[in-house]
């Protein structure tokens, strides 16, 4: 500055001066510097901290959306419960932290006062159950099953119960419409766990601690969409965590109507007939067992042929799914899942698997054209067949002399079929096989879709097998050194003889394997659902549908429907009139063949019927039932484990479903009238302008005998008794844990696959 | 003893004159260096409307009137734009012959708030409760008297010619004359004041041109202050934890680290151009304390945004900025000391203040000069502005 001299100042104070100048304006400098970092460089990242700060979330779970069957009747719906719940802020606001309201609420809802204080206070790690774990600021339920009395008292005295609330919510029901209990195909609910909500926190839908999810069946495979988004409602709050505002809220978005194709009617007669029929076994004999049969399980499967959609799905055991509703209690679990149980949970239609007997004989029939044989040529139906010196006996029929192969479908001749597999197994190289065996009774299985799921709409579908040269070596691979080990001891025993012939050359293909291979016997296994599918495409002429239950999703305003159209995952390898030819045959076995005796009557003109029976032989334990059927319409497959014959134990349960679905009566009549769903249901149900979907009333069931389910405290039992355990919200509170994991030991036809 | 230094020093006469003698040409008024008065009235006045946004929900403190602090920062304004002009009308020279009874004064004062006159606020003994709600925190003030009585001992010899630079005697005179109210504001404890202090000892010092081995000596004494005062364990354990929670916020953000965290989140979370006045939820929500007084940057940078906060910067760069020529212009040593000292004192503190709600500086009680509310600290401040206008308009005019 021009000044300086002019003062004659020295010129040390005017450097330190200058000095000072340099340091105080870096100093401002590093300021500006450090509220750019802050502000602009991670401004995003504070706002986002600021706004957790002070904004508390009070959840409002959606309503989960219905399982409807085919003609709107809900299976699965919500029912409306007064809960009483707590408001934890409001009552931390009072001089004795709400100890006195709760005393009073104690006593309107009858219930001990140490018990209500337990349920409102926070979990920490020094604190046992009951506790709250969920949001401080979302209402505590106290309990669900308040009367109207009661959730009267709370709010006309308002004014003694600040911060308490008794309000209708909804509570998942399985109603069992017209009895039709369908347990396994619905699936159940259980809380969320922790795991869960921290793999979807990240992912479009997160989870609330709120939240059930689907844990088996239709509630498993749709329960994204069940499910709905729970409404979230903001407040802004400061640093006391006093209400300050409301920030942006989004309402609860109820979940979509799930629509099947389950007729409820239709369901509860194929759980009747199912049970009957398997009670019916146990009243047979069984020469080979000198016992009654045991008939432990059992499955039905009635599917549309035309599209592969299911109209009922049975299994026994079964249980009541209301049992999950609220939390199971450790005991109803036991009874469910523990080794006594004989795994009720289990869908036996898909999650069943066994030998198949003769129902397989469809595949050999077309592996045996496929090959070159004649269909129409005669084969010999000899009594017996035999392989160097092995004899292997005509089960299910007699010697019958030179047939074609529709006779030996019709009669179920099992040396038909061993001749002609043991000749492939010869051209094939015998015990010396070829380098690429054409192996066409292996292959048309595949192409029938053995050994893979069918991909139904239902989850944990097992796959069942195909013995092939490949499983076979696989399989010796994996137990060679057990069987190997066995064999050396010097017992005489079935299973060790087996074990020595298994570790000596198990890992081949044996004539006797293929022989039993081509009447359904030996280590092939089929679930209901397989075989419903390659009946039901041999019925519509050869389109193998992925079978599914799930018919179409409605919003819950009755908007946007969408439906789920029938998906085909391949054709059945069979020629145009190889297929008429089996139709034919198959035709044939109702008219005078193995299942005759069980069809006297039926008006085949009318209402043509085809089936094929089958007796699986389970090693060390009674004969499997199978019994495939189907008309132009419907194909339905039975099996009973332990159950005897096809035709004898799963042949009148079969008809009787036949004859509901199209109105016959004892005597072959048709009465229109009566008849159920002489065609299927294409129509989807009535949806109004309300989003609500009309339902038909269903006819209360006539007075026969219930089906017996596992023992479970139902829900109507647990009301009379007032034990009923609490439906809260709170998924620490230890319902047992989730069931996705318990994997049950095989059952007899039963194996769950996890 | 000012015309005596040989240059034609004209020297105003601050008698009540007319409207005319205001205006004329080279009067007061032409001469007051009005950029640093409206820069220095724009902060206050930003400060008024930040105060009142930090306070109007905070019903505890305003006692339901929410424009109660609003009123009572333009209060402190005013009466500090009063002293402004006092100071101003009396003349710094006029106030140099005062300086010696000022001194005394603001060491009674200091002590009588370590007497029981005196009341703890936030863990440190600095103030003085009087009558009608008001309190009077002393070591402001002290501030100004330490410049003024060590600018006094240090020019003395050096205005009236006799020497160059001060002598070693005056620099150690000068020194133990301030070392006396620092250590008792050290008492209190008040350690942020004594920072201020210690900088602007330094600082004026530096200005008073000092031998270089005071200006090392004086840093390396600090720097051994710093290390004892660590190792003996001289400070308060709130001491200790504010410092730990300046260095690592992370390390517990619901105890020491919580202010220092709700206050970088409340300053990040304005963004560019902050969420709008009386709108900041960390502000609403009352998540930073102390957010009237020491903490108001941080309504200024959630609410105003990276241009409200770089504004206030910018402005207390045009304060000092205005300050620093008006110390290279003093035509005495007097003066430029004074300004200097001034200069330090508002630099650091607003660098300690800002800082601390930025997160790189510990936390300390020291209010952001103008802007935070607080009486003492205002008028100290306005009176600062003061002496640099009395300063600047005695400069020589240029020929």
């Amino acid at each position: 500055m021009s000044n300086i001299p002019e003062t004659g100042r020295i010129t040390r104070v005017t450097i330190r001066l200058v000095v000072i100048q340099i340091l105080v304006f870096s100093l401002l400098l590093t300021l500006g510097g450090r509220l750019w970092y802050l502000q602009i460089r991670n401004g995003d990242e504070y706002s986002n901290q600021a706004s957790n700060n002070h904004v508390q979330q009070v959840v409002e779970p959606a309503v989960r959306g219905s399982i409807l069957d085919a003609r709107g009747v809900p299976l699965a719906d919500n029912q409306t419960r007064l809960v009483v719940s707590a408001s934890r802020t409001e009552l931390m606001k009072m001089a004795d932290d709400g100890q006195a309201v709760l005393t009073r609420l104690a006593e309107v809802l009858d219930m001990e006062t140490k018990d209500v204080t337990d349920k409102v206070r926070l979990c920490d790690s020094k604190t046992p159950q009951p506790c709250w774990n969920g949001s401080p600021y979302q209402p505590i339920p106290i309990t669900d099953e308040a009367t109207t009395q009661q959730a009267l008292q709370i709010r006309e005295r308002a004014e003694d119960f600040p911060g308490i609330s008794a309000e209708p919510t909804a509570v998942r029901r399985y109603a069992a419409p017209g009895d039709a209990n369908t347990a396994q195909v619905l699936g159940y609910l259980s809380p969320v766990t922790d795991e869960e909500m921290k793999k979807a926190e990240d992912t479009e839908s997160p989870l609330l601690r709120a939240d059930q999810i689907g844990r088996s069946g239709l509630e498993r495979t749709y329960d994204s969409q069940l499910r709905g988004k729970a409404g979230v409602t903001r407040y802004e709050v400061d640093n006391l965590g006093r209400v300050i505002g409301k920030a942006k809220s989004d309402p609860a978005v109820p979940g979509a109507n799930v629509v099947t194709s389950i007729d409820a009617r239709l369901q509860a007669i194929a759980e009747k007939e199912l049970y009957k029929a398997m009670k019916a076994a146990r009243k047979e004999h069984d020469r080979n067992t000198n016992q009654n049969y045991k008939a432990d399980a059992g499955a039905v499967v009635v599917m549309e042929s035309k599209t592969g959609r299911i109209v009922s799905m049975a299994s026994n055991p079964t249980y009541d799914p209301n049992a999950w509703v609220g939390g199971i209690s450790g005991k109803d679990y036991q009874r469910l899942t523990g080794k006594d149980s004989n795994y009720p949970l289990l869908n036996r239609a898909i999650q069943g698997q066994a030998a198949p007997g003769s129902i397989f004989k469809v595949i050999s029939a077309t592996a045996a054209v496929n090959a070159g044989y004649d269909f129409d040529d005669k084969y010999n139906c000899s009594s017996a067949f035999n392989i160097g010196g092995q004899v292997f006996k005509n089960f299910e029929s007699k010697g019958y002399g030179p047939i074609d192969i529709a006779r030996a479908l019709e009669v179920s001749c099992d040396t038909v079929f061993y001749d002609l597999a043991y000749k492939q197994w010869q051209k094939d190289g015998g015990n010396k096989p070829k380098d690429k065996p054409a192996d066409h009774f292996y292959k048309t299985a595949h192409q029938f879709g053995l050994g893979e799921e069918t991909g139904i709409d239902l989850p944990n579908e097992v796959a069942g097998r195909v013995p092939d040269r490949k499983w076979k070596k696989d399989y010796y691979e994996a137990n060679k050194d057990a069987w190997c080990k066995q064999a050396k001891s010097k017992k005489r025993d079935y299973v060790t003889q087996i074990a020595r012939e298994n570790c000596a050359e198990g890992m081949k293909m044996r004539a006797g394997d293929s022989v039993n291979y081509s009447i359904g016997q030996g280590d092939t296994l089929v679930t209901p659902i397989q075989m419903a599918t390659i009946y039901s495409a041999i019925s519509n002429g050869g389109t193998l549908y992925d079978p599914s239950v799930g018919k179409a999703m409605v919003s819950p305003d009755g908007r946007h429907v969408k439906e789920i159209k029938p998906t085909a995952h391949g054709r059945l390898p069979m020629r145009g009139d190889t297929r008429d030819k089996v139709d034919k045959a198959l035709a044939g076995v109702v008219t005078n063949g193995s299942a005759a005796w069980r069809f006297g009557g039926w008006p085949q003109d009318k209402i043509p019927m085809h089936a094929k029976t089958g007796t699986a032989e389970v090693h060390g334990k009674q004969t499997t039932s199978w019994f495939a059927s189907y008309t132009k319409d419907y194909t339905i497959v039975m099996t009973i484990s332990q159950g005897g014959t096809g035709s004898g134990a799963s042949g009148p349960a079969v008809r009787n479903i036949y004859s509901a679905l199209y109105g016959v009566d004892a005597k072959g009549g048709i009465d229109r009238k009566k008849a159920l769903l002489p065609s299927p249901q294409a129509k989807l149900p009535k949806i109004q302008k309300d989003g609500t979907i009309e339902a038909p009333q269903i006819k209360p069931p006539k007075k026969t005998e219930p089906v017996e389910t596992a023992p479970v405290l139902a829900a109507g039992e647990r009301d009379q008794r007032g034990q009923r355990p609490l439906v809260t919200l709170d998924a620490g509170r230890s319902p047992v844990s989730a069931p996705t994991t318990a994997t049950p030991p095989l059952a007899a036809t039963g194996r769950r696959d996890t | 003893m000012s015309a005596s230094n040989g240059f034609s020093v004209r020297r105003f006469s601050p008698e009540p004159g007319t409207w005319g003698k205001l205006t004329a040409r080279d009067s007061i008024v032409r001469r007051l260096d009005w950029t640093l008065m409206f820069s220095a009235l724009a902060l206050s006045a930003m400060g008024a409307v930040l105060v009142y946004s930090a306070t109007r929900n905070r019903t505890e403190l305003t006692g339901g009137d929410q424009y109660s602090f609003l009123f009572r920062h333009t209060l402190n304004t005013s009466i500090g734009l009063t002293l402004m002009v006092v100071t101003i009308w009396l003349g710094h020279r006029t106030l140099r012959g005062a300086v010696p009874v000022l001194y005394v004064l603001s060491v009674v004062l200091v002590l009588a708030v370590l007497s029981p006159l005196g009341s703890t606020l936030n863990g440190a003994h600095s103030w003085i409760q009087l009558p009608g709600g008001f309190s009077l925190q002393p070591s402001e003030f002290t501030k100004v008297t330490i410049i003024l009585v060590m600018a006094m001992l240090l020019a003395a010899k050096v205005d009236a010619g006799d020497r160059e630079h001060p002598d070693h005697r005056t620099v150690l005179q000068s020194l133990a004359i301030a070392a006396v109210p620092i250590a008792i504001v050290l008492l209190m404890p008040d350690l942020g004041s004594v920072m201020v202090m210690a900088v602007i000892v330094l600082a004026v010092l530096l200005a008073s041109g000092a031998s270089n081995r005071w200006i090392a000596g004086i840093l390396g004494t600090g720097l051994l202050g710093i290390v004892l005062i660590w190792q003996l364990n001289i400070l308060d354990q709130y001491q200790i934890d504010r410092f730990a929670a300046f260095a690592n916020p992370a390390l517990d953000p619901a105890g020491v680290g919580y202010n220092t965290n709700q206050a970088r989140i409340a300053i990040g979370s304005g963004q560019l151009t902050g969420s709008g006045l009386f709108k900041g939820s960390q502000t609403t929500g009352q998540f930073v304390p102390e957010q009237q007084t020491d903490f108001v940057f941080t309504v200024a940078g959630e609410e105003l945004g990276f241009l409200g906060g770089g504004l206030i910067i910018l402005l207390v760069g045009v304060v000092l900025w205005r300050a620093c020529r008006i110390a290279r212009g003093a035509p005495e040593l007097y003066g430029t000391i004074v300004a200097a000292g001034v200069i330090a004192w508002f630099a650091f503190q607003s660098f300690e203040n800002i800082g601390m709600t930025l997160g790189i500086m510990p936390v300390t009680g020291l209010p952001l000069p103008f802007v935070s509310y607080g009486g003492t600290s205002m008028f100290a401040a306005w009176i600062a502005i003061g002496l640099l206008q009395s300063i600047r308009v005695q400069r020589p005019i240029s020929a």
